[in-house]
């Protein structure tokens, strides 16, 4: 049989391109296998067929699972061949297969006898493919040779058992954790590599024993540490006990700073960078312990090597962001970098340069800046705008080439990510430094001359009307606005209609004038624009007269709707024509975190509130309706908040109760819904017995029993508690179902005469700060927050403790307040260490409350955070602090 | 490759080396993170690196590029562009210690000829070479030397002496010669 290898190679003779795997064909190859099964092995060709096999496999080729069983069958039978390079290329081929459980059988007693060959090269890749494919009960088998192979003398074959320790740990942990004596006395080895992976798998093995870890760190840094890879998982390490340790507080020196410091001074680059970098970012890192660190990064700045600038630029860009002083001493070395080949290295320069940059060097930058940004792509002319925005706010005075600068960019090309965040810097400035208004806004005016994004336009429009209009000289920006009408979409040419009319109501004198425009608009082909117009000019007063506009039309024009539009939206659904108007105020305010009639939907039997309401009604509503329905709550007042069901039974019992907590000003009623699972019961005079001995505030006032509950036909008693008034008691109530069970004969559906009263206990029932607390989002947290001011603002600061993660601490607080997390924030984005939360709700007696909290990772897992509350009730701003504190 | 797992954060890891010849086409690629689950990501993942890179010249020095939240250090000789990625928070230069292992490993094993046919005609010493330098995402050595050492050991014992080969063998290995050297 010729070759096959050789024969497509002849036929290819005068192909440009040369490749031994062109017009390769999955299954030629799968054919070619059969070679594995010949009696008389050719190893040199099964080589061959193997990479072929391995090479389709790379190109993303995939074998079905016959084709796959097949093909690992073959090539087991390899294993006979005594060639060492076909049995290296069945070694790859097999951890590429991943074999099942039950094929791996078939490989075990081979690749045992390779572990223990005598050639090193066979035991150490043996292990490797054993550990990769093997489970839990044949690592038992196992086990002692990986014990013996981790003290082998053979660096490859200790580091192969090593590695596969690691991944082992992950799947079987209690069995890896029984080699440590081993893996301690590999890790003194002399050979660079072993030290290395040793080192990485006695530190998982111990991270959770803090001291272990620390006495490791102890007895390493003072021995020798042969590779640089061991170093620097050593530095890590190290950096990992610093921060657990904190700062010994007698000499103010902080332990093992002395060895990161001595590895700056590493022959190998890789561990002087990874100290430099520990260093950096220290908690609480000093300037004199910094200053070593940025000499190192400052030597790298100017190497030949990108990487390393790269490295370098990217530490100090982030130590630029605490302590922008330290990194002043690069700048220059800095500034050559923003002409750096690589875009990325110049950017991160730049950005540096704008954080530590003194207020005399602005003007030079900008220049540099401005022929860079040409030949960036658009991400990093993000970051570079968003590097000026702040630059701008440390120093004002600056506006004027920072401003002229983010509108000449405004002009140049650029997609919808990067022009908004042009916009949104703009409108910063403008909001932060009074002078730069009036020049900020011409420039936003010019962009929406010509302006693509219709979402930006009307941003701007809107901006352009709370701004406006409080400028010296108003009537200029009418001319930009009303070109809108004429020129753009119909989204836009309502938007400018709105800000016109926000001009009108606002300056007198232009009244008149906007009111020729407006009129203008009523002709408008699209009929949103022509309603809006038609609406100011009816609330402007349409006689044209230069009367001051009233308050009541000023807050319709600027104030903000307090309603989620969701619930807006749902009650206008539900509104239907007739001669009661539709009132704005029956919307709650009240946003739902689950609607009601998603959770029937997802419960198996529709649990309390007697008939279920069809359509989408909210819960509010449908408690509220229910409550005022019964007459002995009638004078309550007004209903303040319901809470979610809390179930009072597990799942699948006799009988399902979940209870609501209705909060008002003086009471607070709980309303058991109750659910008879059992066909043959009929149970009569349903009451919930209350202890209320664990919430002193709370005195009974009455109940109202269920007159009876039949199988499967949920009914709701009510327990009502009176409390001091507006003030938020909480306790703990604990619950025993009362009623009289009659036996009910299920043929015949009826029920016995006689019946037993019968108890049964239900889990208890908190009422907690969270349930004073309702949850209303505010549009703008900026405005609302300044708004409020600062008169009840009260800060402190809280230590969380160990927590899974950021994401989890956050939605901890988040729920323990119970208030509306805003704008998004309460996601935490992966990987960050410090997060910023905005939370806004109206607390019992309608009292506004905005709560700012920002959490940071302080140690591995310790969550700290700063609580920042304002509101409009002194007490209630200590309130929300004392219920963190408690909680 | 699903079981990637150097869970504690602490032990150095590479997400993925790849070979690619100058259309952005793989040569060969090793994944060692499931960030790239499907066929699909991996060779969106490939495009995008090949297209980031492309106009850089990484020829002399190691170059390194941000992507999607990694870190890619790469390097690129005749038609041959070779790529290390790591997680954004791993240290630089030692995955440039890798890339530089790897790159230079291969050079030694295909004789100073790095280039996309050399490659391809020897796809099973890079394949090795790839197996001995990370195993599933944790560096195993990044001496170049080392590494083809433990490769070559192949290529030498691997060519059975002449004596042992059948007639019909011995007349194939030449004519795979004798044609390999005309086309060359």
């Amino acid at each position: 049989m010729a070759q096959p290898l050789v024969k497509k190679d002849d036929d290819r003779d005068d192909e440009a391109e040369y490749s031994p795997f062109l017009g390769i064909e999955k299954g030629a190859v799968l054919q070619e296998a059969r070679v594995f099964n010949d009696p008389q092995l050719d190893a040199r060709r099964c080589s061959q067929v193997i990479t072929k096999l391995l090479y389709l496999l790379n190109q993303g080729e995939t074998f079905t699972k016959v084709e796959a069983t097949e093909v690992f069958f073959a090539v087991t039978k390899l294993f006979q061949s005594r060639d060492i390079g076909l049995r290296r290329m069945v070694y790859l081929m097999i951890k590429e297969l991943s074999p099942s459980a039950d094929e791996v059988i078939i490989v075990t007693s081979s690749l045992m006898k390779d572990m223990n060959s005598k050639t090193d090269m066979y035991r150490a890749n043996a292990i490797r493919v054993l550990c990769r494919i093997t489970d839990g009960t044949l690592l038992t088998q196992i086990e002692r040779y990986l014990k013996q192979a981790i003290v082998d003398k053979n660096p490859v074959v200790a580091s192969a058992a090593l590695v596969s320790g690691i991944h082992l740990l992950q799947t079987n942990p209690e069995i890896v954790k029984r080699w440590s004596n081993e893996v301690q006395e590999a890790v003194q080895s002399r050979a660079a590599l072993v030290q290395f992976h040793a080192l990485g798998l006695l530190h998982q093995i111990r991270q959770n024993d803090r001291l272990a870890v620390s006495k490791l760190v102890t007895s390493l840094t003072r021995g020798t540490v042969r590779s640089p890879l061991a170093q620097c998982l050593l530095i890590r390490y190290t950096t990992q006990v610093i921060r657990e340790s904190g700062i010994n507080t007698q000499t103010g020196d902080r332990p093992f700073y002395d060895f990161l410091e001595s590895c700056l001074r590493h022959k190998a680059e890789m561990v002087i960078f990874e100290a430099a970098r520990a260093i950096t970012e220290l908690n609480g890192v000093t300037s004199r312990e910094l200053t070593p660190a940025i000499t190192v990064l400052q030597l790298f700045l100017s190497s030949s090597k990108p990487v390393l600038r790269f490295a370098a630029v990217r530490t100090l860009n982030k130590v630029a962001m605490t302590h922008p002083m330290a990194v002043t001493n690069c700048n220059i070395d800095m500034e050559s970098l923003i002409s750096d080949q690589n875009r990325s290295i110049a950017t991160l320069a730049i950005t540096t340069l704008l954080k530590t940059g003194n207020e005399s060097s602005v003007d030079r930058l900008m220049k540099q800046i401005t022929n860079f940004m040409s030949d960036i792509a658009d991400e990093f002319k993000i970051v570079v705008v968003e590097a000026i925005r702040s630059l701008c706010l440390k120093f004002p005075l600056k506006y004027r080439s920072l401003m002229n600068f983010l509108s000449n960019i405004l002009r140049e090309e650029g997609g919808f990510e990067y022009k908004k965040a042009i916009v949104d810097s703009i409108v910063i400035l403008i909001r932060d430094i009074p002078d730069a208004k009036e020049s900020g806004l011409l420039h936003l005016c010019e962009f929406i001359e010509d302006c693509e994004f219709t979402y930006l336009s009307t941003q701007i429009l809107h901006f352009l009307g709370i701004e406006g209009p409080k400028t010296a000289d108003p009537s200029k920006y009418i001319r930009y606005i009303y070109n809108r009408v004429h020129l753009e979409n119909a989204t836009v040419r309502a938007a400018a209609v709105s800000t016109m009319a926000k001009f009108g109501a606002m300056v007198d004198s232009l009244k008149p004038r906007i009111f020729v425009l407006l009129r203008r608009c009523v002709y408008d082909s699209d009929d949103e624009v022509r309603d809006r117009a038609t609406l100011y000019l009816n609330t402007l007063g349409g006689d044209g007269a230069v009367v001051e506009t009233n308050k009541d039309v000023k807050e319709f024009l600027f104030g903000s709707l307090d309603i989620p539009l969701g619930n807006l939206e749902t009650s206008l659904k539900h509104y239907e024509p007739s001669e009661e108007r539709f009132d704005i105020n029956s919307v709650p305010k009240e946003i739902k975190s689950q609607p009601l009639a998603e959770k029937k939907t997802s419960g198996k039997k529709p649990t309390g509130l007697g008939a279920p309401p069809s359509g989408p009604v909210s819960t509010v509503d449908a408690y509220e309706k229910l409550l005022s329905s019964i007459p002995e709550f009638s004078d309550f007042g007004k209903l303040f908040k319901s809470s979610a069901p809390v179930e009072l039974t597990e799942a699948e019992t006799e009988y399902a109760v979940n209870a609501v907590k209705h909060i008002f000003d003086r009471h607070v009623v709980f309303q058991y819904n109750c659910t008879n699972t059992i066909p043959e019961q009929l149970l009569e005079h349903v009451t919930v017995i209350v202890d209320a001995s664990e919430a002193e505030e709370f005195s009974e006032a009455l109940t109202k029993p269920l007159r009876s509950l039949p199988y499967d036909s949920p009914g709701q008693t009510f327990v009502a508690f009176e409390k001091p008034d507006g003030v938020p008691a909480v306790g703990k109530f604990s619950n025993t179902l009362r009623f009289i069970v009659k036996e009910v004969d299920t043929s015949t559906g009826e029920a016995e005469d006689d019946g037993v009263e019968d108890e049964y206990q239900l889990e208890d029932l908190d009422v907690v700060a969270a349930d004073y607390m309702m949850k209303v989002g505010v549009s703008n947290f900026r405005n609302a927050w300044e708004s409020i001011g600062e008169d009840f603002e009260r800060v402190d600061e809280y230590g969380l403790g160990p927590r899974e993660s950021l994401t989890e601490a956050v939605s901890a607080v988040i729920s323990l307040l119970g208030m509306q997390p805003c704008e998004g924030t309460e996601v935490v984005p992966n990987n960050s260490r410090s997060h910023t939360c905005l939370l806004s709700g109206l607390f019992i007696g309608n009292v506004k409350v905005l709560v700012r909290l920002q959490f940071g990772i302080d140690g591995p897992k310790e969550v700290a955070m700063k609580l920042i509350v304002r509101s409009e009730d002194e007490s209630v701003s200590d309130m929300i602090h004392e219920i963190v504190a408690s909680g | 490759m699903a079981n990637f797992s150097v869970a504690d954060g602490f032990c150095p890891s590479v997400k993925n080396i790849l070979v690619l010849d100058s259309e952005g086409k793989r040569v060969a690629v090793r994944y060692y993170s499931d960030d790239w689950p499907t066929n699909g990501a991996k060779f969106a993942f490939e495009k995008s690196v090949f297209i980031k890179t492309l106009k850089t010249n990484a020829r002399m020095e190691a170059d390194i590029a941000l992507l999607d939240n990694n870190i890619v250090i790469y390097k690129f000789v005749q038609d041959l562009h070779f790529f290390v990625t790591g997680s954004i928070e791993e240290n630089e230069l030692l995955l440039c210690s890798v890339l530089q292992g790897f790159f230079d490993a291969v050079t030694l094993l295909l004789r100073n000829n790095v280039d996309k046919r050399e490659a391809l005609e020897n796809l099973d010493l890079i394949f090795l070479c790839l197996d001995e330098i990370v195993d599933r995402g944790i560096v195993l050595e990044t001496d170049a030397s080392v590494i083809a050492g433990k490769v070559a050991v192949h290529n030498m014992d691997g060519d059975s002496p002449l004596a042992e080969q059948t007639l019909s063998q011995a007349l194939a290995t030449a004519r795979e010669h004798l044609t390999r050297s005309l086309l060359k």
